[in-house]
C-alpha cells in the first residue's frame, strides 16, 4: 500500500501522478470535494430580457467600454474579490452584435421579469433532484468585477434547498439549485485590456450545488457525470459544446475551499483534483515550515526596493530589454522562504508560480516570466547584480528575492501582491478562485468570492410560485432516470438501451407507446431499438409524434405493417404484403438482376439483397428475402 | 401602506409579524425555521413594506436570499442576532494646499449611496468622507466641500427646493468657491439646470449639474466617472456656465457638458441620456481635462459678482398638446387660478380649433401663454399656416426654440417676477442662457437611423 508520508514536497522528490493513491490516501489527506454544475436551460428567450437564447455569432456590429469599481454589500463590507479586481484597472470592452444583444445586457436598460419559461424548467429540475423549493424566489445580484458581465453582477435567485439523489448505492446531498442568467464569453485578456463577446449573456442557466460529499478525485466525476444526465434525462437543459460547465471545489485537511472554475469536460476532472491536493499538501508543508521559523504574516514587513538602476545594466536578455524601453524593477525580499521557492505545488509547477500568477492577473504584467527569484536554478541576473539587489535589499544570500518589472504603477501592485502572498504562506492555502490549465493544472484566477458579494436586486420584485404552479410543474414531471431505469428493466430492455434510453428525450414517448405493445411482434426492446436506433430522424417527443407511433404500432399489432416498415418510414408506413404476393414481389424484383454475380456465396448473398431489397423494403420481412435470395441462388 | 412600526420586525405585518413575535425573532436574529417541508438556517431580514405580508425573508449563509411563507412554520429557534451596518467608509477627505476649492450640493439622486432594505431603495450617502470612502480619485481633483441640501428623488423638486438651491449657490460663490457641483436625480435634471439658468445669472464660476443613471450601488455605475469630471469642470474648466455633466457615449469615455437650458434626458435608461438639442454641446471632459467644442462661453472670472433672482410661481402649466384635445382642459387651468401656460403644441406650434375659444378666454383672463414644439428640435414658426396666425391672434405667443420645459420653468420665473403679461413676454422672450438662439446649426440635429449601412458603419468603428 503507498503511503502520502512517502511523497514530502519539501524534499524535492517526484509528485505521486493520478492512480498512485487509492481511497484510503485521498481519506487520510481529508480531502473533500463538491460541485457546482451549471447548465443551461433550453429555452427561445434569454432569462431577463427578450433576446434569442442560444444563437452564438463571432461576427460583431458595435462596441462599448466599461470599468468596474467595488460595491458594499448590503452587510456593510466590500468584497475581497472585487477588490482585487479592482487593483487589475481592467479596460473592458464588449463586442455587440445586433441580433443577440439589446439594452438590457448592455447595462443600458433595467431588466424585464423573469422569463416564466425559464423559471418553470428550473422549478422542475429542483422537483426532481428532491430539493424544497422555496416560496418566494428572491433575486440576488452576486458581483463579478472581471466584466464578464457588463452590470458588475449576475441576477440570481435560489429555486430550491436541501435535496439529495441516489449515486451508487448512496445520497449525494444537493445543497441548492439557483437560476442565473449566463456570463459573457471571453475573447481576450491581455495586459491591461479584455475583451468580451456578449451573445452568450444573459442566457438562462440553473446551477446546482451539491455538497462536499466526494472523497476521491474520481468519485467527483462519476457524481459530475450522474448530475449532468439527471438534468439531460429531463429535456429542459441544453446540451452540446459549452451548454453545461462545472466548478469543482476541493479542499484536504487544514486546507481551504479552492474553487476550480468552469472545468469544460468531466473527464478532466480526477487529474485537476488530484493535482488540487497535492498543492494544498505542499503548501501546508510550507507553511509549518514557516511557523517553525517563527515567520507570521506581521513580520513580514513592506521592504520592497526600486532596483531599475542596478538591472539596468544586465547583459542583454528580456528583463535587459525591458529596462531599456523604460520599464521599472523592483525587488522584493522573502526573509524566512529559503529553500521554499523551489518546492513542488503541482506537476512541473513550483511554489513560485503563486507569486507569478498573482502579478500576472493582479498586477497585468502577463508576458511571461513576469517575475525572476534569486535563489532560482535557472540562471536570471548576472551574480553580480543579484548581489547588489541583495545589498540594497539588506538580505543575504540564501533569502529569496522576487524581481518584478513593468509599468510603474503595475510594478507598484505587483510588488505589493507579493507580499500579500507571501504573508497568505503563513497562513496556510488562501481561498482562491483557480482555472484549470490545460496540463491539468491550476493556475490562479482571483480571490474566492464570500457571501459579501451578494446583494438583493431591487429592480426586481420577489416572485411568488404559489401552490397552483408548483403543482402543475409537479404534476408533469418526468421520472428520475433511476425510476426509468427500474421500469426497464422490469419491461426486459437490455442493459444497454435501457441505460441510453433512461437518459434521452425519447424516454417519454417509449413510456407512452409500450403499454400498447401488447403481445404483438414488437418487443419493448424492439421499440427502444426503434426509439434510439431508427435511422429516419422523427420528432422525438411525445407531442409531437405521438399519433405517428400510436397508429403504426395499432397497425403493427394488427399484422399489417412490419417492423422494418416503421424503421425505414418517414411518412406513413407501407403496408406489409400478404404471403402469397411477398414471393411474387420477390421473384419480380430478382428478375431484373443482372448476370455475372460474384462467385463466393457470400458477396452474391449480398448483391442480390441489395438489388432486391429497396422494392422490397418494409413490404417483406427481411429475414424472409434473405432466405429466398439464398435459395434462388445457390 | 405602512409597516408595523417597529424597528425590531422591520417592514412586517400580519400573518407574518404574529409568527416572528411568537418565536421572538427579530430582524437581524441568526434562525433555524422548521417547516412542514424542512429546516431553513439563516438570518431573518427585514421586509419590504411593499410586498406581502405572508412570507418571511431568510439570508442564508451563501449570500442567498429566500422567502419562506409563514403557513408551514412551526418553529423557530433564534442563535444570536447581527445587525447590518450600513455604512460606507468614511474616510477624512484628505486637503491639499493649492488645489481648487469646490462645492458640492445635495439634493438627492444616486450619486453616492446604500441600499435601504425596507423599501428596496436607494439612499445618498454624502459628507465628503463617505464620498472619499467611494470615489478616493476626487482628492486628486479638488478640495471637496460638500452640503446635503436636500434628499428628494428628482421627481419632488419644486419652487422650494429651486429657490433653496438658487440662494445655496450664491452663498457659496460670495463665499469664494473656485466651482458648484450640484447632485441631482437624472428624470428632471434638466429642469432644475433650466431653472438655475435663469435664477444664477453671470456666475464667476462653473456650475456643474450631476447624477447617474445607474445607481452607485452597482460596479458598473456611471456615478463615479461622472462625479469626477464634474467635480474637474467645476475645479479646472474655464466654463462660466450652468451645466449638466453626464456622459457622452454609453462606454466610459468621456462626458459632455450640455448647456443648462439646452439639454434633455431623451432616454429612460441609457447612460447617454443627456443630449444638447438644436445645438451642440459646450464640450466634453474626461480624465485629461476639459476641451470646449465652441468659443462663445461665458469665462470664469475672479470677481465674485453673480445676480441670484430665486423667484418662481407654480402657477403655471405645461400643456402637451394631442389631436382631439377639448377646450375644458385649458378652461379648468384659468378656472383654478394658473396664470401661465406653456402649449407644446404639433408640429411648427399647431393646436385644434376648438381649443381657440377656451385660448380667448384664457388672454382675456390675463393667462401668459407661449407656443413651443413637441418635436424638441426646431423653431416654432406660426407664420407659415392660417392656423397659426390663427392662434397667435388669441394670444398665444411663440417661443422660438425654447425646449418645453425650459420654457415651463422660465415661465414660472418670469411669474414670479412680474404679473404684467407684456412684462411677462419680454422676459420670456429675452436669450438669457442660449434658451432661445438665434440660428441653429445644421449638427444641432441628429437622431441618426440604424440599420442605414453608414450609420451602422459608424458604429462599428467608434465605441458607442
Amino acid at each position: 500500500m503507498n503511503d502520502v508520508s512517502r511523497y514530502d514536497p519539501l524534499q524535492g522528490a517526484p509528485l505521486p501522478v493520478l492512480g498512485a493513491w487509492g481511497e484510503d490516501e485521498y481519506r487520510s489527506l481529508g480531502l473533500m470535494s463538491g460541485l457546482e454544475v451549471h447548465q443551461q436551460l433550453q429555452t427561445s428567450k434569454k432569462l431577463f430580457c427578450r433576446c434569442p437564447a442560444g444563437r452564438y455569432t463571432t461576427e460583431h456590429h458595435a462596441e462599448i467600454l466599461r470599468h468596474m469599481r467595488p460595491t458594499l454589500s448590503e452587510m456593510g463590507d466590500y468584497d475581497g474579490t472585487a477588490l482585487m479586481e479592482f487593483k487589475t484597472r481592467k479596460n473592458i470592452t464588449y463586442l455587440l452584435n445586433d441580433e443577440t444583444v439589446c439594452t438590457y445586457e448592455m447595462d443600458d436598460a433595467p431588466p424585464f421579469e423573469m422569463n416564466p419559461e425559464a423559471l418553470d424548467h428550473a422549478v422542475r429540475v429542483s422537483l426532481m433532484l428532491g430539493l424544497q423549493v422555496v416560496d418566494e424566489i428572491h433575486i440576488a445580484r452576486k458581483q463579478y468585477l472581471d466584466g464578464s458581465i457588463p452590470t458588475g453582477f449576475q441576477r440570481t435567485a435560489i429555486i430550491g434547498v436541501q435535496g439529495a439523489v441516489p449515486h451508487r448505492g448512496r445520497r449525494i446531498g444537493i445543497r441548492q439549485l439557483s437560476i442565473e442568467e449566463d456570463s459573457c464569453r471571453e475573447v481576450s485578456d491581455r495586459g491591461h485590456s479584455r475583451v468580451y463577446r456578449t451573445d452568450r449573456l444573459g442566457m438562462p442557466l440553473i446551477e446546482t450545488v451539491t455538497d462536499p460529499d466526494m472523497h476521491t478525485p474520481w468519485d467527483v466525476a462519476a457524481v459530475c457525470d450522474a448530475l449532468r444526465r439527471l438534468a439531460r434525462a429531463s429535456g429542459l437543459v441544453r446540451t452540446g459544446v459549452g451548454a453545461a460547465r462545472q466548478d469543482v471545489n476541493v479542499s484536504i485537511r487544514g486546507g481551504s475551499r479552492v474553487e476550480i472554475k468552469g472545468v469544460p469536460s468531466i473527464k478532466r476532472i480526477p487529474r485537476l483534483v488530484h493535482n488540487e491536493a497535492l498543492r494544498q499538501r505542499s503548501l501546508l508543508a510550507i507553511r509549518d515550515v514557516l511557523r517553525e521559523r517563527r515567520v507570521t504574516a506581521d513580520s513580514l514587513q513592506d521592504v520592497s526596493r526600486d532596483v531599475t538602476a542596478i538591472v539596468q545594466g544586465a547583459g542583454g536578455g528580456y528583463l535587459h530589454g525591458a529596462i531599456t524601453a523604460g520599464a521599472r524593477a523592483a525587488a522584493v525580499p522573502l526573509p524566512g522562504f529559503e529553500g521554499l521557492m523551489s518546492t513542488p505545488t503541482q506537476p512541473h509547477t513550483r511554489f513560485l508560480k503563486e507569486f507569478s500568477d498573482r502579478v500576472r492577473v493582479v498586477a497585468c504584467i502577463d508576458t511571461l516570466p513576469n517575475i525572476v527569484c534569486s535563489t532560482s536554478e535557472i540562471p536570471t541576473l548576472s551574480s553580480s547584480e543579484w548581489g547588489r539587489i541583495e545589498r540594497a535589499c539588506g538580505v543575504g544570500r540564501d533569502t529569496p528575492i522576487m524581481v518584478v518589472w513593468g509599468d510603474e504603477q503595475d510594478v507598484r501592485t505587483a510588488a505589493s501582491e507579493i507580499l500579500l502572498r507571501a504573508r497568505e504562506a503563513c497562513v496556510g492555502v488562501p481561498e482562491e478562485t483557480r482555472q484549470a490549465l490545460p496540463d491539468d493544472t491550476t493556475g490562479f484566477e482571483r480571490v474566492l468570492p464570500g457571501p459579501s458579494r451578494m446583494y438583493p436586486d431591487t429592480d426586481l420584485p420577489p416572485v411568488v410560485l404559489g401552490a397552483e404552479r408548483l403543482q402543475r410543474l409537479a404534476a408533469d414531471l418526468p421520472p428520475p432516470p433511476w425510476e426509468r431505469l427500474a421500469r426497464l428493466q422490469r419491461d426486459g430492455v437490455g442493459e444497454d438501451l435501457a441505460g441510453r434510453l433512461a437518459l434521452h428525450p425519447a424516454w417519454a414517448l417509449y413510456a407512452h407507446l409500450q403499454p400498447r405493445l401488447g403481445d404483438g411482434p414488437l418487443s419493448a426492446t424492439g421499440l427502444a431499438s426503434l426509439l434510439l436506433d431508427r435511422d429516419l430522424p422523427r420528432p422525438s417527443s411525445l407531442a409531437a409524434a405521438g399519433s405517428w407511433w400510436e397508429g403504426a404500432l395499432d397497425e403493427l399489432r394488427a399484422g399489417r405493417v412490419l417492423p422494418e416498415a416503421i424503421w425505414w418510414s418517414d411518412g406513413e408506413p407501407v403496408a406489409a404484403l400478404p404471403p402469397a404476393d411477398a414471393r411474387a414481389a420477390f421473384d419480380a424484383a430478382l428478375a431484373g438482376l443482372p448476370a455475372g454475380l460474384p462467385a463466393e456465396s457470400g458477396p452474391r448473398l449480398r448483391t442480390v439483397m441489395g438489388r432486391v431489397m429497396p422494392a422490397l423494403r418494409g413490404r417483406v420481412s427481411g429475414r424472409q428475402a434473405a432466405a429466398w435470395a439464398e435459395e434462388a441462388t445457390s | 401602506m405602512s409597516g408595523n412600526g417597529n424597528e425590531d420586525y422591520k417592514g412586517y405585518r400580519d400573518p407574518a409579524l404574529a409568527v416572528l413575535k411568537k418565536f421572538d425573532a427579530l430582524v437581524w436574529s441568526d434562525v433555524t425555521i422548521r417547516t412542514d417541508r424542512g429546516e431553513f438556517r439563516g438570518l431573518i431580514l427585514p421586509r419590504n413594506e411593499m410586498a406581502d405580508p405572508e412570507h418571511v425573508v431568510l439570508k442564508m449563509s451563501t449570500g442567498y436570499n429566500i422567502g419562506l411563507h409563514v403557513g408551514g412554520m412551526q418553529e423557530i429557534t433564534v442563535h444570536g442576532r447581527k445587525v447590518a451596518n450600513y455604512k460606507i467608509p468614511e474616510k477624512a477627505f484628505p486637503y491639499s494646499e493649492g488645489k481648487p476649492r469646490v462645492k458640492l450640493l445635495g439634493t438627492g439622486g444616486t450619486i453616492a449611496s446604500r441600499l435601504d432594505y425596507r423599501t428596496g431603495a436607494v439612499i445618498p450617502a454624502f459628507s465628503p468622507g463617505e464620498l472619499y470612502g467611494s470615489v478616493p480619485e476626487l482628492a486628486d481633483v479638488c478640495n471637496l466641500e460638500t452640503e446635503k441640501l436636500y434628499g428628494v428623488f428628482s421627481e419632488n423638486m419644486s419652487r422650494e427646493q429651486w429657490i433653496g438651491l438658487a440662494e445655496a449657490i450664491g452663498r457659496e460663490i460670495a463665499a469664494g468657491v473656485d466651482g458648484i457641483v450640484v447632485g441631482h436625480g437624472t428624470d428632471t435634471m434638466h429642469h432644475t439646470a433650466a431653472i438655475l439658468s435663469f435664477m444664477v445669472q453671470g456666475s464667476p464660476v462653473p456650475i456643474v449639474m450631476v447624477g447617474s443613471q445607474r445607481s452607485s450601488d452597482r460596479p458598473s455605475s456611471d456615478a463615479a466617472i461622472n462625479l469626477m469630471n464634474a467635480a474637474r469642470t467645476a475645479a479646472t474648466s474655464d466654463l462660466a456656465e450652468v451645466m449638466v455633466c453626464m456622459f457622452g457615449p454609453t462606454s466610459d469615455q468621456y462626458g459632455l457638458l450640455h448647456q443648462g437650458t439646452r439639454v434633455r434626458k431623451m432616454h429612460s435608461s441609457y447612460r447617454s441620456t443627456f443630449r444638447t438639442l438644436s445645438d451642440i454641446p459646450l464640450g466634453k471632459v474626461d480624465q485629461n481635462g476639459v476641451t470646449p467644442f465652441r468659443n462663445d462661453y461665458r469665462r470664469r472670472r475672479a470677481d465674485r459678482d453673480v445676480t441670484v433672482k430665486a423667484v418662481f410661481d407654480d402657477r403655471v402649466s405645461l400643456v402637451y398638446y394631442y389631436p382631439g384635445m377639448k377646450p375644458d382642459i385649458i378652461d379648468s387651468l384659468v378656472d383654478n387660478g394658473y396664470k401661465g401656460i406653456i402649449i407644446a403644441g404639433t408640429g411648427l406650434g399647431h393646436v385644434n380649433r376648438p381649443l381657440y375659444p377656451a385660448l380667448e378666454r384664457a388672454h382675456r383672463a390675463g393667462v401668459s401663454m407661449f407656443m413651443t414644439v413637441q418635436t424638441l428640435w426646431g423653431f416654432v414658426q406660426m407664420y407659415v399656416y392660417e392656423t397659426g396666425r390663427e392662434i397667435m391672434e388669441l394670444g398665444v405667443v411663440p417661443a422660438a426654440n425654447m425646449l418645453p420645459e425650459v420654457a415651463y420653468m422660465k415661465l414660472g420665473w418670469a411669474l414670479g417676477q412680474t404679473q404684467d403679461p407684456a412684462e411677462v413676454a419680454r422676459i420670456m422672450l429675452t436669450p438669457i442662457a442660449r434658451d432661445i438662439t438665434e440660428r441653429e446649426p445644421y449638427n444641432g440635429y441628429l437622431v441618426y437611423q440604424g440599420g442605414i449601412p453608414e450609420v451602422d458603419q459608424f458604429l462599428s468603428e467608434h465605441w458607442k
